[in-house]
């Protein structure tokens, strides 16, 4: 019923009381006339208006009417339409909703609606600056970690920040190069099973080394040290050893508070330092004592030809002694030489670099020059240098400048090789014409470089001197061209293995997650923790078959990892299994994998170590865990290796989420939550697709009120169970 | 009496002269040429001093110096370390071990013979 219809019982009331007041007042004034009239009057006055008290009630209802009317006006607009304007107002208040109050009613009532209305309409803008203020702080904030994990990434120290816990929050490129290193399976896991986010960085460094360093920090600290750091030196379990810089980071906290709440490590693996140093000193040591000793038979043989009284015999023995010893020292000197131009190199710090770069470099700076042209002539593409590339472009583009200014030379050419002998590459300026005398290449070699109007301190001699290499101008006559050749270092190969690999390309991989500042070791149990917050390990396996008691064997295994909420693809783990048997036929069509592929692959006694360490102190994840489960727990007794974790099943938790769903395999879940599905069917790529699947089935687990693993393998298993009844 | 010397050094070299030398002072001389041989020839011989290397085969000067000192009958041999090592960690070593003196090569034979004089002298 319309509510404008429908009569308020307030109206009503006052109708009632008015007509109780007239009706009263008539009585009244009745009651009272009536008691002024004689009896004879009385009986007049009955006669008279008796008969004419039908016409008073009829003007009494007349009269109520128009009172009615007019209350229902006045009822309108002094109560009506402040109510209608306080239901809006409380949408308003309740709500989102951005909408203008109709103004009606009495004019206070309108203006009302108005103030009202800009209540409402500066709350959206404020509403709307702030969350513009939010966007904008949070896009810088994500702007700073994006610069600051670019930053990170293109360094070459390796830098590791972990929280107090010793949870890696980030890590760089270099890092994960240099835990590779360390991995005890470093074909298998690649250190993948060492450095990750969140992992513990205690897998690496004794827990009690890492304590004593911050234990010294924080003394520091205390002590109001500007910039409080320790460095520790350990071994690793390869074997390698490591220098560690670490510096706290402090706390959030306002002001100068001194509580720690992380650290930064910079990590230096310095084996190969420690064992130059060595060889170094062994050298020097090989040098002194050795000369020592041979100058003081020499010194003694010599102080006795000094006795006047030596017969011819003896004088000769003595001869014989000096001889015998200046060419042991010539020996020694010669060997020294030797070893000291082949394993110590010049201090100047060098670089390794791509030959092939440095030469487009060098062909980028000469061109920049003017003259002359620039090209490649043969480049070995293969050759790592070890150089300072700064100064040797500054050389040659030196060189190049002298030789168009002084001797008009328009062309020069670039070529790159390695030299015939020893660990060594040439590195040849090539030009057609004339060539200049040998004073005239001394001279070059001597003079501070100079291109035109660039000087530099520093001579060609300096820099070759600084790359331990050599410098000379040979001319091919024949071909009428001559050439400045600088013999220069090569990179030894473990350093060229280390820049080659993992060159960043595409998107830069996220190795960082500044969340896991906050996250501490919380004393709960696994059970009792929130899904949100627990480190999964998401893997799948490809099989010969589906039955392991019956000999079906794993012949891949891929792994992704959740850590903090989010999938980190870059941490992943795939690896080829040789299954010891052949791969049936029929299965090949399911999982791509032909027995090619699988041989002379490391087999699983070699690859469920690597995986387990890589799934350690983790939440396996896998779409109907129980058969890739059945497979790992029929390799326990062979390899000594439990899978003791808690297990979580994406099958059984879509089946929980989605009970009415027909189909819970992989792909219609896939389909459902709208994941784009690559590399289906290899175990990464299914591995993957489950992790997606995963993330998304988090919130709606918790709709369910599931919150807590606990929480989540009970409700999986009575869907288990739920399951098995049909 | 003559004073007895033993000279205990691998190298041959440094042996010839040293013999003699030693001879030309007068004094009677025996060589070793390596720890094993060194010591055997102090318990057997006493000599009044040994000019000993440090580093040699079998033993070293170190040990031997060492092992000398347990002795009591052979506290009176005087020992002259001769040694190329020069660092001073070496030397503290080879007096704290019981050497009398300490001598690094090379070494000028006349400074040489003047300390063993000197060493002899107040036994004698």
């Amino acid at each position: 019923m319309n509510p404008r219809l429908r009569p308020d019982r307030r109206v009503l009331l006052a109708l009632a009381a008015l007509a109780l007041l007239m009706l009263g007042w008539a009585l009244v004034s009745g009651a009272l006339l009536w008691l002024t009239l004689e009896p004879a009057e009385r009986d007049t006055a009955g006669a008279l208006i008796g008969s004419r008290l039908p016409l008073a009630g009829m003007t009494m209802v007349f009269v109520l009417l128009i009172a009615a009317a007019g209350l229902n006006v006045l009822y309108r607009h002094y109560i009506v339409a402040p109510a209608r304007l306080l239901d809006e107002a409380r949408i308003l208040l309740g709500t989102d909703v951005q909408r203008t109050l109709t103004p009606q009613g009495a004019a206070e009532n309108r203006a009302l609606a108005d103030v009202i209305s800009g209540f409402a309409e500066q709350r959206a803008r404020l509403r709307a600056d702030i969350t513009q203020q939010v966007r904008e702080a949070s896009r810088s904030v994500e702007q700073e970690r994006s610069r600051l994990a670019a930053l990170m990434s293109e360094l070459t120290q390796s830098v590791v920040v972990c929280n107090l816990d010793g949870r890696i929050l980030l890590y760089n490129n270099r890092a994960r190069l240099q835990f590779r290193a360390l991995s005890d399976a470093p074909a298998v896991a690649s250190g993948a099973e060492l450095i990750g986010l969140g992992r513990s960085i205690y897998t690496v460094f004794d827990r009690k080394l890492v304590a004593h360093a911050l234990e010294n920090i924080q003394q520091r600290m205390q002590r109001g040290v500007a910039s409080p750091s320790a460095q520790f030196v350990t071994t690793t379990r390869a074997g390698q050893l490591l220098r560690a810089q670490m510096t706290p980071v402090r706390a959030g906290g306002e002001g100068d508070d001194k509580s720690i709440g992380g650290f930064v490590l910079m990590l230096d693996n310095i084996t190969r330092d420690f064992e130059e140093e060595s060889a170094r000193d062994r050298l020097l040591l090989g040098l002194t004592e050795g000369s020592r000793a041979s100058l003081a038979n020499m010194q003694a043989a010599i102080d006795m030809l000094d006795f006047p009284d030596l017969d011819t015999a003896m004088r000769e023995r003595f001869h014989g002694v000096i001889r015998d010893e200046v060419g042991a020292m010539s020996t020694r000197v010669g060997k020294l030489a030797d070893e000291s131009t082949r394993g110590i190199k010049a201090r100047w710090p060098l670089e390794d670099m791509l030959g092939a770069d440095l030469v487009s470099a060098a062909l980028r700076r000469i061109e920049s020059l003017g003259a002359p042209r620039a090209a490649a002539d043969e480049v070995d593409g293969s050759l790592w240098l070890k150089v300072d590339s700064f100064s040797l472009l500054q050389a040659l583009a030196c060189l190049a400048f002298r030789l168009a200014d002084e001797y008009d030379i328009r062309a020069v050419q670039l070529r790159l090789g390695a030299a015939p002998q020893g660990a060594r590459a040439q590195l040849d300026l090539i030009w057609q014409g004339q060539t200049m005398s040998t004073e005239t290449v001394m001279n070059w070699q001597m003079d501070g470089m100079t291109t035109g109007s660039e000087r530099s301190p520093l001579s060609v001699r300096d820099v070759v001197e600084r790359h331990g290499g050599e410098f000379w101008l040979e001319r091919e006559r024949v071909r009428h061209r001559a050439f400045f050749r600088f013999l220069l270092p090569l990179a030894s190969e473990r350093e060229q293995l280390d820049t080659a690999t993992f060159v960043p390309q595409g998107s830069r991989p996220e190795y960082y997650d500044f969340d896991l500042f906050r996250s501490t070791e919380s004393s709960r149990t696994l059970a009792d923790r929130p899904l949100t917050e627990l480190t999964y390990t998401v893997f799948d396996t490809e099989t010969t078959g589906l039955n392991p008691s019956e000999g079906d064997e794993i012949i891949q295994i891929g792994a992704a990892r959740i850590v903090n909420g989010k999938l980190l693809r870059q941490e992943s783990f795939e690896q080829l299994v040789d299954p010891q048997r052949t791969i049936p036929a029929a299965s090949i069509p399911i999982h791509g994998i032909t027995q090619v592929q699988v041989d002379g692959q490391p087999t699983i006694a070699t690859v469920l170590p690597a995986f387990h360490a890589f799934a350690q102190d983790t939440v396996l994840v896998a779409h109907n865990a129980a058969f890739d489960m059945r497979f790992l727990q029929l390799k326990e007794a062979a390899t000594g290796l439990r899978f003791e974790q808690p297990v979580l099943d994406t099958l059984l938790l879509s089946a929980l989420v989605h009970p009415n769903q027909e189909s819970h395999r992989l792909e219609a879940i896939a389909e459902r939550f709208n994941i784009t599905v690559i590399g289906r069917h290899t175990a990464l790529g299914d591995a993957i697709v489950t992790a997606e699947v995963f993330l998304r089935l988090i919130p709606l687990l918790a709709e369910k009120g599931i919150h807590t693993l606990g929480e989540a393998r009970e409700a999986a298993q009575q869907t288990y169970y739920a399951r098995l009844k049909y | 009496m003559t004073n007895k010397i033993l000279i205990a050094d691998d190298e041959p070299n440094i042996l010839i002269s040293l013999e003699f030398l030693m001879k030309r002072e007068g004094y009677e001389v025996t060589v070793a040429r390596d720890g094993i041989e060194a010591l055997a020839a102090i318990i057997a011989t006493r000599p009044d001093l040994v000019l000993l290397d440090v580093m040699m085969p079998g033993k070293t000067g170190f040990e031997v110096c060492q092992e000398v000192r347990t002795h009591d009958g052979l506290k009176d041999v005087r020992i002259l370390m001769l040694t190329a090592k020069g660092r001073d960690t070496d030397v503290a070593k080879g007096l704290a071990l019981g050497a009398d003196a300490y001598v690094t090569k090379p070494f000028s034979t006349r400074e040489l013979v003047q300390k063993v004089r000197s060493m002899l002298e107040p036994t004698t």
